[in-house]
């Protein structure tokens, strides 16, 4: 799971500093825990279909990398963090709720525009 | 119970008072609750028990705080002497702010705190610590959705701290009639503090009570405490009065004919002394031929005075033969003014033991104390002066304190306070023949033989002299 979604940011890394559309989401996680697998499941899912080809996504396992938590000023596991676009956008949970999901990354407006 | 004490391993806090009344600390490996009201002195008691830890007992802490920022901390904390800085650059002191913000943050499912969790395990294992401080986590109530998830994972992280068997502080505010806003001394139940702030008659005074402290003995009173210059200080308790060593040695009054008066040889060395008098008969003079002599013989003196600056007592004493400038250059002697009104008189008392413990001197004197109950001798001044007289007996230190009475009860209220000394003079001035006299005279002076005679006195130049009966 974890190389898949890094080969997923891989591959897109490059078209994001051509294209400014581009979303760039972080994923916070800790550990291979239910919510966090589904959490990531559904994260997919949502972006496959509303942004499909236009996004990134970074999976940021904090059991492994603690250190990171602090700088997104992380508390709650699942968190989802819209870095690009701007503004800044943070939401949590396993991200089950799709249409809250939408709402809180400001996906559906901006989505249908393009 | 002293067998229970002895099971219940403590980790003391280092604030000074505060072990006495904790006896030995807050419970070693476990959460204690700190709470009161907006701007009691939570965060700087939370925080001075960790910088405590680092520098004296050798175990780094962890502070996250979740409403001051890193940087609004240290500059608070380093404004009371703690290298903060420092403490952190040697990795003693590790701080993590948990900026928590509703409008950015929307619940999508099911979630937990994991993330803290983390974070705060980081922060343990990058020092070492033994210590945390939690300021104040229920401002992740405010932050965060869904109450029922966050009380859950509140339980947890109390249980996940005793497993980590760090000594922790978790600060709460007070709401009402409740300790905390959300309850959180359901969770944390082993030791609880709780801090006050009233402010009556303009002057504020500040007091901590030991609401719970399971499994231990702990002091039940309210105490009352002070933000000093260099951290909270909590006013010790009453020490009793029959635990002090009594001397049989002697000190001079600095003047040869009032010796003579006290058997010969003045006061006793470690009593204490009370000089009253209505205004001008002379009680600052004798407290200042006292102190010179104590002066001129090594001895070091700190002088209170609660009407006058520094120069204007050298001015005058000069006036009268007594040059106490030579003294405060010799270093021997300590003019300390502190404006009766200025603080409460906690603050005093403070400011007194303090200035006592730093410069150990074998005299004291206050002049005067009436400034403290302005006619009126209430309760609360008689114990602190108890308390105070205590003190200097515990401390070997012999005290003056000069009572300004007024002509119309020269006996009256003073009797309720005259209890508390040793050795009562008593000044006057009497109108004889149109003519002004001085009399001095001693109302008593417990263990010694003293002469009952009324004496009347002159100011010179030469300081006071005593006329032949």
């Amino acid at each position: 799971m974890a190389d898949k979604t890094d080969r997923l940011t891989e591959s897109t890394a490059q078209s994001s500093e051509a294209s400014p559309q581009i979303w760039n989401l972080r994923l916070y996680v800790a550990g291979q825990t239910p919510k966090s697998l589904a959490a990531i499941a559904n994260l997919k899912a949502i972006c496959e279909t509303h942004l499909q080809g236009e996004y990134t996504i970074e999976v940021v396992d904090l059991l492994e990398n603690p250190q990171l938590a602090s700088g997104d000023q992380i508390l709650a596991i699942p968190t989802l963090v819209r870095k690009l676009p701007p503004p800044l956008r943070k939401i949590i949970g396993d991200l089950s709720n799709t249409e809250r999901v939408l709402v809180g990354l400001d996906m559906k407006t901006s989505g249908e525009k393009e | 119970m002293s067998e229970l004490v002895k099971l219940l391993p403590k980790s003391p806090t280092g604030i000074e008072g505060l072990d006495e009344i904790l006896y030995g600390g807050i419970p070693k490996g476990r959460p204690t609750l700190v709470c009161g009201n907006a701007g009691c002195g939570k965060t700087l008691l939370a925080m001075e028990f960790l910088v405590r830890g680092a520098t004296q007992f050798d175990e780094p802490g962890v502070f996250m705080s979740f409403e001051e920022t890193e940087h609004d901390l240290i500059q608070n904390i380093e404004s009371l002497g703690f290298d903060l800085t420092d403490l952190i650059a040697r990795k003693k002191i590790v701080m993590d702010y948990v900026s928590v913000d509703l409008e950015e943050i929307l619940e999508t499912g099911e979630f937990d705190l994991e993330g803290l969790f983390i974070r705060l395990d980081h922060a343990i294992n990058s020092v070492g610590a033994k210590r945390v401080v939690l300021d104040t986590v229920e401002t992740l109530f405010s932050g965060l959705p869904n109450p029922l998830i966050l009380r859950t994972e509140l339980r947890r992280l109390f249980h996940w701290l005793k497993d980590k068997e760090v000594t922790a502080i978790i600060t709460g505010e007070r709401e009402m009639e409740k300790l905390t806003r959300h309850g959180l001394e359901e969770y944390i139940s082993d030791c609880v503090i709780l801090l006050d702030h009233r402010v009556t008659e303009q002057i504020s005074t500040r007091r901590l009570r030991v609401v719970k402290y399971r499994g231990s003995t702990h002091g039940t009173n309210e105490y009352p405490f002070l933000i000093l210059e260099d951290g909270i200080w909590v006013m010790p308790i009453t020490t009793s009065y029959l635990e002090h060593t009594v001397s049989v040695e002697r000190v001079s009054t600095g003047i040869s004919q009032l010796d003579s008066m006290l058997g010969g040889k003045g006061y006793y060395h470690g009593s204490s002394i009370m000089v009253a008098g209505t205004s001008g008969t002379g009680k600052s003079c004798l407290a200042a031929h006292f102190a010179e002599a104590a002066c001129m013989r090594g001895e070091r003196v700190i002088y209170f005075s609660l009407e006058e600056s520094p120069d204007q007592i050298i001015r005058n004493m000069r006036s009268i033969g007594i040059d106490l400038q030579v003294q405060v250059e010799n270093g021997l002697l300590q003019l300390v003014s502190a404006h009766s009104s200025m603080y409460n008189l906690e603050m005093h008392l403070a400011t007194i033991y303090k200035a006592s413990e730093q410069f150990q001197p074998s005299i004291v004197v206050i002049d005067h104390i009436s400034s403290y109950y302005l006619g009126d001798v209430r309760i609360e001044v008689k114990a602190m002066l108890l308390r105070l007289v205590n003190f200097f007996k515990t401390k070997g230190i012999t005290a003056m304190l000069s009572n300004l009475v007024t002509d119309r009860n020269q006996f009256g209220h003073n009797e309720s306070i005259s209890t508390l000394v040793d050795t009562y003079l008593q000044l006057r001035n009497l109108e004889i023949d149109g003519e002004s006299k001085r009399y001095l005279n001693i109302l008593k002076s417990r263990g010694m033989a003293h002469s009952n005679r009324t004496r009347e006195f002159n100011i010179t130049d030469q300081g006071i002299v005593l006329l032949d009966v």
